[in-house]
């Protein structure tokens, strides 16, 4: 590297200059506010701990994204964390160990070894909320419900939910008597929506229904009717099929009578992070942007691994993809203090800051040039004491 | 909601791409290369066509700049397919993603070299056979490689076989049939559904009627 590029940061890290740091700290303030008021505690998860600790937890789907070091000080592999779950999971399961319903919220940054998708950040800023203890359908309501709140709250105008049920893919799979490497081919063939699918189940898959109601899953997905042509085609499936449809379509019916209006799109043949989730399924998309603003769902069953399997399930939002989305909101004015040795100035600016206002101290020497630092009103020398005088617009 | 861009591939896949759009109801208001414009207007309000070379075509539709995409399936192999969906194969320009080496000479034993632009396709087919291959990356007129010492293979699609033939090649092993796909970026495929899915109802339609 040479001084012409050592200022170069690695592909996918990124830093936020003063604007874009001020929006992303307001979103997370806000956010963390509104996720207090539905009583979730908030929790600041270590950024790194052991991997096998963090890693149980992710499995398949995390573990790609995790960057790894040697730990100097025990000899062993430690993970940075790609996602606060794993986390906030260990918490419920093993440091709390409550019984009933546990709610905990988290704001922070991740890593991620690889970006998710081209040109993706590598180091996102997340906020989000867990619902631990609770196995019924009220929760997932809740989070759901939580998830939309939160992005109307902040500002993102055009809302899309996207709805699915890892519960139908999981029963017809469990159907399949197939080897681990077909199934993944399988997840593959799905995931993708693929044309190849219904020739590979063709292949692979003798029972004919199975391999149609499988073949059907692509097609699945559209409006909110999507649930009765799911129904329909996969009809005479495995009952655990129909309770997720069940599932499915309360949900439909809640968040049309919480808010009406908001568009819903049902995709029973998502599969993003399918090995993590267990149930339910959802992530928020705007227009303006091709990746989920935030997504989660239910993952029962993952404090396991730390010795108590709880129901669990919510939600992860994106704060650094989130600040394009959302209104830039009024500029924030400051006001500017001329150097002075005098002590009745610094106790006029000491008020001022008791105030809230945001006061920039000038330096002796240094061009007294209010405008250049941001700031919208000067204070003046009056009579005996000091007054305020907004600048004048320089253009 | 707006409307609909969608990426093809210029050349051979674009020429048969075109009948079955119409046949979709999907008219270019102008001939692809009749003026040197890569972004058409169609017959359909809101839907426009990009005229793109193929290997840029997932990078388009993937990042969301177009909605949908036609491309030959030798070049999603090679791109991965990574955040796309693939849920239709049109038939059209068909073709072959094949190995080929000089005609009479025998594949040399342990490393070999192999020179294509389809580096990671080659990689995968050559480590399945539990070769290693080191992959000389090439953006055309592969067939001159092992003419001039510069690889002992090549990895390419093959049509009529004449090109390689003409070089002093022959083909040997099929890594996958080639056809060209749609391909639709995820996000609009929930965000535009209600436009996506009769698209591809109707595409599906004029293949049949074509075939």
């Amino acid at each position: 590297m040479g001084s012409d590029d050592r200022w170069l940061l690695p592909d996918g890290i990124e830093e936020l200059l003063p604007e874009r740091a001020r929006r992303v700290e307001l979103l997370r303030r806000a956010l963390l506010d509104l996720f207090d008021r539905f009583g979730y505690e908030l929790v600041i998860p270590p950024p790194l701990e052991f991997a096998d600790s963090l890693g149980a937890l992710g499995g398949r789907d995390l573990e790609p994204l995790t960057f790894k070091v040697t730990d100097q000080l025990s000899g062993r592999l430690l993970a940075l964390r790609p996602d606060f779950t794993p986390q906030t999971a260990r918490m419920d399961a093993h440091s709390l160990r409550r019984e009933g319903p546990t709610r905990l919220c988290y704001a922070g940054s991740v890593l991620y070894a690889r970006p998710r998708d081209p040109f993706g950040s590598r180091c996102p800023i997340h906020a989000g909320v867990e619902l631990y203890g609770e196995p019924g359908l009220e929760a997932d309501l809740e989070v759901l419900c939580l998830l939309v709140e939160a992005l109307r709250a902040v500002g993102v105008e055009e809302l899309y939910l996207d709805l699915g049920h890892v519960g139908v893919l999981r029963a017809l799979e469990g159907a399949l008597d197939l080897c681990n490497d077909a199934r993944a081919e399988l997840c593959e063939l799905l995931a993708a929506k693929s044309c190849e699918l219904s020739p590979w189940l063709a292949a692979r898959v003798a029972d004919s229904r199975l391999a149609g109601w499988l073949a059907a899953l692509p097609e699945l997905s559209g409006g909110p009717e999507t649930v009765a042509r799911a129904r329909a085609l996969l009809a005479g499936a495995p009952p655990a099929v129909g309770r997720a449809l069940d599932e499915i379509e309360a949900v439909l019916a809640r968040l049309a009578e919480a808010f009406p209006g908001l568009a819903v799109y049902v995709d029973l043949g998502e599969l993003e992070s399918y090995h993590y989730h267990t149930g339910l399924v959802f992530a928020a998309y705007s227009p303006a942007a091709h990746r989920p603003l935030g997504n989660g769902g239910r993952y029962d069953g993952i404090g396991a691994h730390f010795g108590r399997a709880r129901p669990a399930t919510g939600f992860t939002l994106d704060l650094k993809a989130l600040i394009d989305l959302i209104p830039a909101g009024p500029a924030r004015g400051a006001i500017y203090a001329p150097p002075s040795g005098d002590p009745r100035l610094r106790e006029y600016v000491r008020a001022l800051r008791e105030r809230g206002e945001r006061v920039v101290q000038g330096m002796p020497g240094a061009p007294a040039d209010p405008r250049a630092l941001g700031c919208d009103r000067v204070v003046v020398a009056r009579g005996d004491g000091f007054a305020l005088e907004a600048v004048e617009r320089g253009d | 909601m707006s409307g609909l861009t969608l990426a093809l591939t210029k050349g051979r896949i674009l020429d048969e791409a075109l009948p079955l759009l119409e046949r979709a109801g999907i008219r270019p208001l102008e001939r692809p290369g009749e003026s040197r414009k890569l972004l058409l207007d169609t017959d359909q309000p809101g839907v426009r066509l990009l005229i793109l070379r193929g290997v840029d075509v997932p990078t388009y539709v993937q990042q969301g700049a177009a909605d949908l995409g036609i491309v030959g399936r030798d070049l999603l192999l090679e791109h991965g397919g990574e955040g796309l969906y693939e849920p239709l194969d049109l038939g059209i320009a068909r073709c072959r993603l094949m190995t080929a080496g000089p005609v009479g000479v025998p594949r040399p034993a342990g490393r070999i070299r192999v020179a294509t632009k389809y580096a990671a396709v080659a990689r995968r087919h050559y480590a399945a056979q539990g070769r290693q291959a080191d992959i000389v990356k090439l953006w055309g007129a592969m067939e001159l490689a092992p003419l001039l010492g510069l690889a002992d293979e090549i990895v390419d699609i093959v049509d009529t076989g004449r090109t390689l033939r003409a070089h002093g090649l022959e083909p040997r092993e099929t890594i996958a049939e080639v056809s060209s796909r749609v391909i639709v970026n995820r996000a609009a495929m929930k965000l535009k559904h209600r436009l996506v899915r009769p698209l591809l109802a109707r595409l599906a339609a004029a293949r049949e009627e074509g075939a």
